[in-house]
């Protein structure tokens, strides 16, 4: 079973391929189509990163994300939730490159195995950028008064975060 | 434009904050040293984003999306009662899911962005399913996060995918919660 566990991203691949094989699809060509998509993807989400990284690295060397979690920390130790991810928490419905600098900084400081480092992939994982998603889908329709759209969605966003904390404490804490 | 306030208003409170704290150097380099690491940063995650777009152009190619979408309609049908009963909504409403689990966002929002324009335009008796496709996209249902996978890959972790069931579990908390808020608010809300 462990070993199928530490298989888990060829065995992926290779059932896809398999599907993809069976009903006659060119698996080379769809792996290739992929690929020149997945460079689109890197290229595109380069410049954000390029204006938040700098923000990243002065908001920790100047110490105001050191402030932030310790004022924070009171809570957080409460709820159970790694203090480190208390930027991921407050940027991640705004910002999706933002939360991906942030997460991809706690991943490689705390370590990608520690408990925040997995707590921070989790909740990048599944969480959304909520206002920036529900600002495309409202003006596309022409919708003014949103009502309780928002106050759910964050509801949601909130639950997302302790739960991955839950989860990451149970299964790795 | 928010965005750019929030930008300007850190860096302020950066540069004021730094040499209280005794960290001027550290901080007066930061800036450059972010920079630099942005650009080996996706390097790094590159790879492993083009290895998954191709398994998702794979399953792209054996018809995923539309066996999905067959399994999908029951629950839509009973998540939009009253939009599911336009034909082009429920389509639309059914690629927007399928997309959304797949991980593929650029197909996701197109459909989206149909659905709630029907929806908008059936008016007073679809605004409350609106606001539910709304919670359910700013909710992740992503069945392989495929970038977190990448991120972790290249930071050296022992198994990148271990991380999955949290994920899985996390994500049906966070959107039952969405769908539950959803249901408490619209009858609380004048």
């Amino acid at each position: 079973m462990k070993s199928l566990g530490a298989l888990t991203a060829p065995l992926l691949i290779c059932s896809a391929m398999l599907a993809a094989a069976l009903r006659g699809v060119d698996v080379y060509d769809a792996l290739l189509t992929g690929a020149r998509r997945g460079m689109k993807t890197a290229v595109e989400i380069l410049p954000a990163l390029l204006v938040l990284y700098p923000l990243i690295y002065l908001l920790r060397a100047s110490g105001l994300l050191e402030l932030l979690g310790q004022c924070l920390s009171p809570l957080l130790q409460a709820l159970g939730v790694p203090e480190e991810t208390a930027p991921l928490m407050l940027l991640r419905p705004i910002s999706g490159s933002g939360a991906l600098s942030v997460a991809s900084d706690i991943i490689s400081r705390a370590g990608p195995d520690s408990l925040a480092g997995r707590t921070a992939a989790v909740m990048l994982g599944s969480s959304e950028t909520t206002f920036y998603v529900a600002a495309v889908y409202l003006s596309a329709a022409g919708v003014k008064n949103s009502r309780w759209a928002i106050p759910a969605a964050l509801c949601a966003d909130l639950a997302c975060f302790l739960s991955s904390a839950w989860v990451c404490r149970l299964l790795w804490g | 434009m928010l965005l750019g306030i929030l930008i300007t208003a850190l860096y302020l409170l950066c540069i004021l904050l730094a040499p209280l704290t005794g960290s001027a150097e550290a901080a007066g380099n930061a800036v450059m040293e972010g920079a630099q690491a942005a650009i080996p940063f996706v390097l790094s995650i590159a790879g492993g984003i083009c290895l998954w777009s191709g398994v998702l152009e794979l399953l792209e190619r054996c018809g995923a999306s539309a066996a999905l979408a067959g399994r999908l309609q029951p629950l839509l049908r009973r998540l939009y009662p009253r939009s599911a009963r336009e034909e082009e909504i429920l389509s639309a409403l059914t690629e927007n899911l399928s997309a959304n689990l797949l991980g593929l966002g650029n197909a996701a929002t197109p459909a989206g962005i149909r659905a709630a324009k029907g929806m908008a335009a059936l008016g007073e008796p679809a605004r409350d399913e609106l606001c539910t496709l709304v919670v359910l996209n700013t909710a992740s249902l992503q069945l392989l996060p495929a970038m977190i996978a990448s991120i972790r890959a290249a930071a050296g972790a022992a198994s990148a995918f271990d991380i999955l069931p949290a994920v899985w579990l996390s994500s049906a908390v966070s959107v039952s919660c969405g769908l539950l808020a959803a249901a408490l608010f619209r009858r609380l809300w004048r």
